[in-house]
């Protein structure tokens, strides 16, 4: 406990815990007080639950990825199923899974908690974003049972529009009404940001999970209308007979890749920004050190949230768009490398003299800055227009966009998840088995998609499964860095089940943590906090500002010593 | 062609300049990474819980001006390989002008080649080495893209739409032609081979391919044929435009704009005759949207080109 918070008189809290108890606990409603919920925390249940589901569902689907390209002469599957197995995985993935996965977790979750809240400004709202990202799921999943998708999940047109046999329809749809899920999530967390914070939680005070979610949700709020808009164009050509896209009849399909871009570049920060606050968050209460430069993180924050609007063409690059346009957007993508190149100097900044301890959320968050770095970095050779001519459309770009999004924003979930897991169960995880999971996981994502840098400078095209015999040798050794990588992300699925029945009870802040969601018990009480707390000081004072921070001793030591 | 390459050959003359640019990049980055990695160790070795480490509060050196330091000097890093990237693609930007011309015709799910004399080819696409090579390509259907790795070029080809590409290639022998843009259930399929042979091996194996008259002349068998030159012969009993020396120019049209006449107007014409017409002339031409393919575009606009500013009466 923290002067942050007001002394507690022990006799109103019991009195209280009778009345709140934990957000857990039953209200004797069984399963429809969970499919009702408004309160923040159970919807972030809900939607992890959801999102678990579809990343197993795509990733089986990438499990037939890697099978299927094992062999050059493709064994396995038909032509028409590689294209539906891939179009699944980046469907489900990207919208089911990476757009919602952190902010609608973890932000729902602890956002409120973190600026001292109750709950969201909106809750009700927020069910409905849960519900209609269902749906929006639901209309995928139908559009595959009934014969599947081909276009790959960008809905190229005139592809799309005119000439695919597949239910390019009812997946567009889906994707349009989880669009407004994710609209209404942004919503609902700009609100809660403005109008709920807690006495003395000014805007500097705010941990950067804070501002990352916040810069999140504008993104969401101003690019997801333009996917709905163009993706209902796409439903309007295909059902209509509309020549928007259809350049026979005087429409532009080069029209459709800026507004898609316009959209889907922005979408990649709503997977990165969020993991970037996770991060953060972990290695400055493991490393017992305040981040380094606080400010410059917020700035970065914003100015990638910022930049990242107009960078898009970057992704056009051969499309047939004017080569001067082609260099405005190189410049820019350079430009936007800037912020992310200071997040990564100053968490490894922030290491400097502190007292690290390794526990299994440290290693994720480790590996993530390693993995980020790579991705990172690489952009900077798709930002080169030369270089992105040879390995646009790519395994290059494959293995780049797999870096960030994969490396970088599912090892964040994964350190999220595990650092917040007593917080959110109340129990303890299993420390060996997870931290063997984080290694196993680092190393499993590098043998799968390190290769494919090297496969996409040789000009191996992305969506082939029939291939030249001579990209065989690194096909195989990605696809068997695959079968590490998928026994690293089945694991956690293992322990943390068990965990949750059987794991040990949790002190209420294991970590001796210093966010407002720690001073609270474990699991949190059913409106977060028995009093509103008044915040006195900054987010990350694990030590004073002169001073060196000192080894301390946590509860989670204590409680390993019973072991 | 080695077993197991791990780096394509450089066969045109973008790609040594490419592969310069990327090296430098591989070797800046990887320095970067490792200089990450290298004090992400040392200091979560050093300064684990425990340590005999020092710690003390962080030298005033290492507060702002460190942070200015080091994003500055990101930033200049970055801007110079922004320039350095950029000026490249503007210095290859443009075709030399006396680019051997070879056409390029892209569907679902093959390549169709049409060379100046008229030699046609699928899925090959024969060329001779040292020479300026322009590719004019459409597509027929979808969106495809023509990739040729060892070459490091890539290029959209836009349905409805005329795109060009050039190469230079600097060794003979057979490469790789992708499709790099997703086109449909055989796109995997969509592949080909590049040939470049010496200029002699070449010019023998364009005249042992006795086309059926070069490209213009099968374009002006089409004319005759498909019936343009009952309207498009000056002094006739329709009032169509004269196609001598039009190519080129910049023709009024009806809505008061100019259009300059090129391939992509000429295919428009063709394919959407009745909107907005040249100024003075009645919408009256029937669309051959359906009846000519795209290969028979081509043959036709390279006939209307042969009617050069200096070729006035040749209709006759």
């Amino acid at each position: 406990m923290t002067d942050a918070v007001a002394p507690i008189d022990h006799a109103e809290l019991r009195r209280v815990r009778i009345v709140a108890g934990s957000y857990l606990d039953s209200e004797g409603g069984g399963l429809s007080e969970w499919l009702l919920a408004t309160d923040h925390k159970r919807i972030a249940l809900l939607y992890a639950l959801m999102i678990t589901a579809f990343f197993f569902i795509g990733g089986a689907a990438a499990t037939l990825i890697r099978l299927e390209l094992i062999s050059p002469h493709g064994h396995f599957l038909s032509d028409d199923e590689y294209n539906h197995v891939f179009t699944l995985h980046g469907i489900i993935m990207v919208w089911f899974f990476l757009v919602p996965l952190i902010p609608a977790t973890f932000g729902n979750f602890l956002l409120p908690m973190m600026i001292g809240a109750p709950d969201v400004a909106f809750p009700k709202l927020n069910l409905a974003s849960w519900y209609l990202t269902l749906i929006g799921g639901i209309c995928v999943l139908a559009a595959m049972m009934l014969g599947g998708v081909d276009t790959g999940w960008t809905f190229y047109p005139p592809y799309s529009t005119a000439f695919s046999n597949s239910n390019v329809a009812v997946a567009v749809v889906g994707v349009i009404i989880a669009g407004f899920g994710t609209i209404a999530t942004g919503v609902n967390f700009v609100a809660t940001t403005h109008m709920l914070r807690a006495p003395g939680m000014t805007w500097f005070r705010m941990p950067l999970f804070v501002w990352t979610i916040y810069a999140t949700s504008l993104v969401m709020i101003l690019a997801t209308p333009v996917l709905a808009i163009t993706l209902t164009l796409v439903a309007a050509d295909r059902l209509f007979g509309l020549p928007v896209f259809d350049g026979f009849r005087g429409g532009d399909p080069l029209l459709f890749q800026h507004l898609f871009w316009f959209y889907s570049h922005p979408a990649v920060y709503i997977m990165i920004l969020p993991a970037m606050g996770v991060v953060t968050e972990v290695i400055t209460c493991f490393a017992r050190r305040r981040v380094f430069g606080y400010a410059m993180m917020v700035y970065a924050v914003l100015s990638i949230a910022i930049i990242g609007f107009v960078v898009w063409g970057h992704h056009m690059f051969v499309s047939g768009q004017s080569v001067f346009a082609s260099l405005v957007f190189s410049f820019l993508s350079f430009i936007v490398a800037v912020p992310s190149a200071i997040k990564v100097f100053n968490w490894t900044a922030t290491l400097y003299r502190g007292q690290i301890t390794f526990e299994a959320p440290m290693l994720y968050a480790l590996g993530f800055v390693g993995l980020f770095t790579i991705g990172g970095l690489t952009g900077l050779f798709l930002a080169s227009v030369p270089i992105d001519i040879q390995v646009t459309g790519t395994y290059f770009v494959v293995a780049h966009f797999h870096y960030v999004m994969v490396g970088g924003a599912v090892s964040a979930y994964f350190a999220g998840l595990h650092f917040w897991w007593p917080k959110i169960t109340g129990r303890q995880y299993p420390e060996s088995w997870a931290r063997f999971a984080a290694a196993l996981m680092f190393f499993g994502f590098n043998f799968t998609f390190f290769p494919q840098f090297i496969l996409g400078y040789l000009g191996m095209p992305r969506r082939y499964h029939v291939y030249p015999p001579e990209f065989q040798p690194l096909n195989v050794m990605s696809s068997a860095g695959a079968v590490v990588l998928a026994a690293a992300y089945l694991m956690p699925l293992g322990y943390l089940t068990w965990a949750c029945f059987y794991g040990k009870p949790s002190p209420a802040n294991p970590w001796n943590a210093k966010g407002l969601e720690w001073q609270t018990s474990s699991p949190p009480p059913k409106r977060n906090f028995l009093r509103t707390p008044i915040v006195t000081e900054g987010p990350y004072e694990y030590h004073d500002l002169d001073i060196a921070p000192e080894p301390q001793a946590r509860p989670v030591d204590a409680a390993r010593a019973h072991d | 062609m080695s077993a197991f390459p791990i780096f394509p050959r450089e066969a045109s003359s973008f790609a040594p300049k490419t592969d310069a640019l990327y090296f430098t990049l591989v070797v800046l980055s990887g320095s970067i990474a490792l200089l990450v990695f290298a004090l992400i160790i040392v200091f979560a070795v050093r300064y684990r819980r425990g340590s005999s480490a020092p710690r003390g509060a962080l030298p005033s050196l290492i507060k702002n001006e460190f942070e200015i330091g080091w994003t500055s000097a990101t930033l200049f890093v970055f801007l110079m390989l922004f320039w350095w990237a950029g000026s490249n693609q503007i210095g290859q930007l443009l075709p030399p002008a006396r680019a051997m011309e070879i056409h390029v015709v892209a569907k679902q799910w093959m390549w169709k080649i049409q060379h100046a004399n008229g030699a046609r080819e699928i899925n090959m696409l024969h060329a001779p080495i040292d020479e300026p090579i322009r590719l004019d390509m459409t597509s027929q259907d979808v969106i495809h893209s023509f990739s040729v790795p060892d070459f490091r070029i890539k290029q959209d080809i836009l349905p409805g739409r005329y795109v060009e590409s050039w190469f230079r290639a600097t060794k003979t022998g057979t490469f790789r032609l992708y499709c790099t843009q997703f086109c449909g259930t055989a796109h995997s399929g969509m592949v080909g081979s590049v040939i470049i042979m010496s200029k002699a091996d070449f010019a023998s194996w364009l005249a042992a391919q006795r086309p059926a008259g070069d490209l213009a002349g099968q374009g002006r068998a089409l004319f005759t044929s498909l019936g343009c030159a009952g309207c498009h012969t000056p002094g006739g009993p329709i009032h169509a435009p004269d196609l001598a020396g039009l190519y080129g120019r910049k023709v009024p049209l009806s809505d008061g704009a100019f259009a300059l006449v090129d391939d992509g107007y000429i295919r428009d014409r063709i394919l959407n005759p009745r909107s907005n017409p040249p100024a003075g002339y009645d919408p009256i031409m029937p669309s051959f949207k359906g009846e000519v393919d795209d290969g028979e575009i081509l043959a036709l606009t390279a006939y209307i080109r042969s009617l050069g500013p200096n070729s006035r009466g040749a209709l006759q």
